[in-house]
């Protein structure tokens, strides 16, 4: 009986986060304020966190919250560093061949929710046992740890490729040197 | 919380996600379109994981390399965005139509 009854509540809890993260999430292009944008979808992701933790999946959804939230503050700083209207004082819609968007995104929903309702996948035999977290642990740095350890340095390359890319300057002088087209008539040797 | 229940969340998740990539404007609204999608992906891997694979410890691994699959692109995409701004001060695609820098 007990069992049930955290059943129900798992269940309520589950669908009323589905509908947060989904009804966030539109709003994030429906929001006049970029600012406000980011932070839409930082509650889009804390509700996808939360179904992560009804599913055991505990880690992953604490660490996804952890990063979402890192990751929002930076994007809200780069709105108000680039952007117009980052405090949404000015309705704004900024869209383009948004009909085609629009059923773009419908198409995309309605095919995989059929292949979510309708196709039949295996059904576990298991359910996740509580130490989830202590499994993943052993996981990461057991069997996968080849995989993991290859993530680890893709990222890392990618880290500093794109501190490369964003830099001003470079080693040799500034970072768009040499892609600068020469002058018409060669003056002082030909250097750009 | 049935596995299908899970994937229509994750489904429509990943709609608004494909709508805001093709529709917005300003790059870091892109972004957070392609965001999305991977949110959706994250979120039906663990609904299989969870339902599906018996909560074998493997499902978790390809969750957190699409967590660092995201990671990546908001590193790449912000690089590029400050780049963009720097070289042509464009901050919607509307601005790159010219691919000659």
């Amino acid at each position: 009986m007990e069992q049930d009854g955290e059943r129900v509540l798992s269940d309520l809890v589950f669908w009323l986060a589905g509908a947060v993260a989904v009804f966030t999430a539109w709003r994030v292009f429906r929001t006049d304020s970029m600012v406000r944008a980011a932070y839409w979808l930082m509650a889009s992701f804390v509700a996808v966190g939360v179904i992560l933790v009804l599913l055991h999946a505990d880690f992953l959804g604490l660490v996804l919250l952890l990063m979402m939230a890192g990751e929002m503050t930076i994007m809200a700083i780069f709105m108000v560093m680039f952007m117009m209207n980052p405090a949404g004082l000015n309705p704004m819609m900024m869209v383009h061949q948004h009909r085609t968007s629009i059923v773009a995104g419908v198409v995309a929903f309605l095919g995989l929710a059929a292949v979510g309702v309708f196709a039949v996948f295996p059904v576990a035999l298991a359910v996740p046992t509580p130490d989830t977290t202590a499994q993943l642990g052993r996981e990461l740095l057991g069997d996968s740890m080849l995989v993991f350890e290859t993530a680890g340095v893709a990222l890392f390359a990618t880290m500093i490729g794109a501190i490369a890319i964003a830099s001003e300057r470079g080693r040799y002088g500034t970072a768009d040197e040499g892609s600068v087209e020469p002058p018409a008539e060669l003056t002082n040797g030909g250097a750009p | 919380m049935t596995l299908p229940g899970l994937l229509v969340v994750a489904a429509a998740l990943f709609g608004i996600g494909v709508y805001g990539a093709l529709s917005q404007q300003s790059f870091v609204m892109i972004m957070m379109g392609l965001e999305l999608m991977l949110n959706a992906a994250i979120l039906a891997a663990v609904a299989f994981w969870a339902r599906s694979a018996g909560g074998t410890p493997k499902g978790q691994l390809l969750a957190v390399v699409v967590m660092a699959v995201m990671a990546v692109e908001a590193a790449v995409g912000f690089a590029l965005v400050t780049n963009i701004y720097r070289i042509r001060k464009a901050d919607i695609t509307e601005k790159l139509k010219a691919l000659r820098g």
